[in-house]
């Protein structure tokens, strides 16, 4: 690992990102414009308040998992990965340059959404901003990390898309939302306490409702960095110098 | 440490497979310092899977190959060889300088060396261009000048001519001798016959297995051919012979 080559793959990817504004404007306006939708569709406070969290929770979790598992493959089909691997670029550099430049990112995502949630939508927290900010962020900083690992296994932009649903659709059903996690089938719990998304949502329910989190809150937060660490790992594993 | 004398690139028994077949079986060369040994044959015959064991991006089956001195592939090359793939490995929504400033910054070149690297291949005029709005041709210099960032001492070049005009292919031989003049090994595919003759040495490949090893000079006079896409049909007679 090289501080400087990390810097230097983060400031290409922001330059990347910089030439697609459509795709910046996206990625930054779409959480916001559907948490405006979700408050109109709601028309009630206390709904509203309980279900923002949630969005603010699965968005940058979401978004950051679709850029970040087409752009690492984008990297693989086009040979600039090969070529990288044939430089003196570590994998974790890499992998740190995208967890940064898209974090950059996840934060421009999170604050706007939050910004007009609090103001114009007139979202209530008993207690301070920042254990919210901080969920929000590290949800993006795993769906990056999950995006990296998961681009190892396509081999095209089809398959890409399709591991989203498919890494989603159970975290959000077994992550309490729908049906809170103790009335579930016992498997199903079981499968739900290894699911990091779970975490994520009760830590985001901790933040909104608690003036002061404590404990578990901080449990939360600490396995969700855990398993995006743990997914950054094993995504590079899947990177390889030497490919058949 | 190795001598000047040693060769560049010296490969034993390699063999290769990918997707189940094997696409060399049993490559034994060198290549010489300092000079521009062309690597020929037919698109198939497994010069670019030759070229990428060569640069240790390949998984091998077996064999041995050595390059300035270390094992192929070894984090001490990295710095050493530089290496052009034959469809143009540059980011298409970075200008031609972004991608520049970016791979230098990687391999820890000097700041000026991008716009350096553009001139050489004349790229100067389409810096600030995006990757997406370049000509294939265009593309190809584009790449071959992240090759060059670094003065690496062994260029890997595959099929870097594909698509110039012959007066951009002039300029590139040039370039090609005017490295190999100053101490830089060069390495380039092509399944362009016309371009062998400019090679100072040529490795001949077909179907995995090498039909011949020798000059320009040497092939003509052992095939009685002044022709060399006369002397590569005339290997294949004779080895179909043998």
């Amino acid at each position: 690992m090289n501080v400087a080559i990390t810097l230097a793959t983060a400031r290409r990817i922001t330059t990347q990102l910089r030439h697609d504004r459509r795709t910046v404007a996206l990625m930054v306006l779409v959480p916001t414009l559907v948490m405006i939708l979700l408050y109109y569709v709601m028309d009630d406070e206390r709904a509203f308040g309980r279900w923002a969290p949630i969005l603010l929770c699965v968005f940058p979790f979401l978004v950051m998992f679709l850029i970040t598992s087409i752009a690492t493959l984008r990297e693989r089909t086009s040979g600039t990965l090969e070529r990288l691997m044939a430089m003196p670029l570590g994998r974790l550099d890499l992998l740190l340059g995208y967890g940064l430049a898209f974090g950059l990112a996840a934060c421009a995502q999170v604050a706007l959404a939050l910004a007009v949630s609090l103001t114009w939508l007139g979202l209530d927290l008993p207690g301070a901003l920042w254990p919210l900010v901080l969920v929000a962020l590290l949800n993006a900083l795993l769906g990056t990390a999950l995006g990296l690992l998961c681009s190892a296994f396509a081999r095209t932009e089809f398959q890409a898309v399709q591991f989203m649903p498919i890494v989603m659709l159970p975290q959000i059903l077994l992550g309490g939302i729908l049906v809170p996690r103790g009335q579930m089938a016992t498997v199903l719990e079981w499968i739900s306490n290894v699911l990091p998304m779970s975490y994520a949502i009760e830590a985001m329910a901790h933040a909104v409702a608690d003036a002061d989190p404590g404990g578990e809150f901080w449990r939360d937060v600490l396995v969700v960095a855990g398993s995006a660490v743990l997914a950054l790992l094993l995504g590079a594993a899947t990177l390889r110098r030497r490919t058949p | 440490m190795m001598n000047l004398s040693d060769p560049a690139i010296a490969v034993r028994d390699l063999r290769v497979s990918r997707g189940g077949v094997e696409v060399l079986h049993g490559l034994t060369f060198e290549v010489p310092r300092g000079q521009v040994t062309g690597l020929l044959g037919p698109s198939g015959c497994g010069k670019t899977t030759l070229m990428r064991a060569i640069v240790g991006v390949q998984i091998v089956g077996g064999g041995e190959v050595r390059v300035l001195g270390e094992p192929a592939g070894s984090a001490g090359l990295r710095r050493r060889i530089g290496y052009s793939t034959q469809s143009p490995a540059v980011y298409r929504d970075l200008t031609v300088l972004e991608n520049l400033r970016y791979f230098a910054a990687v391999l820890g070149a000097p700041k000026d060396d991008p716009e350096r690297v553009l001139t050489e291949v004349g790229l100067a005029g389409a810096a600030h261009q995006l990757g997406s709005t370049l000509s294939g041709g265009q593309l190809g210099r584009a790449g071959l000048a992240v090759a060059l960032l670094g003065r690496p001492q062994l260029l890997v070049l595959d099929e870097p001519t594909v698509g110039l005009d012959p007066v951009l292919r002039q300029e590139l031989w040039t370039l090609f001798h005017r490295l190999a003049g100053g101490g830089t090994t060069i390495l380039v595919s092509s399944h362009v016959m016309d371009e062998a003759a400019r090679c100072e040495r040529l490795i001949v490949l077909r179907q995995g297995e090498i039909l011949a090893d020798d000059t320009p000079g040497g092939l003509r006079a052992h095939t009685r051919t002044t022709d060399l896409e006369e002397a590569f049909l005339r290997l294949i007679e004779e080895r179909a012979a043998a």
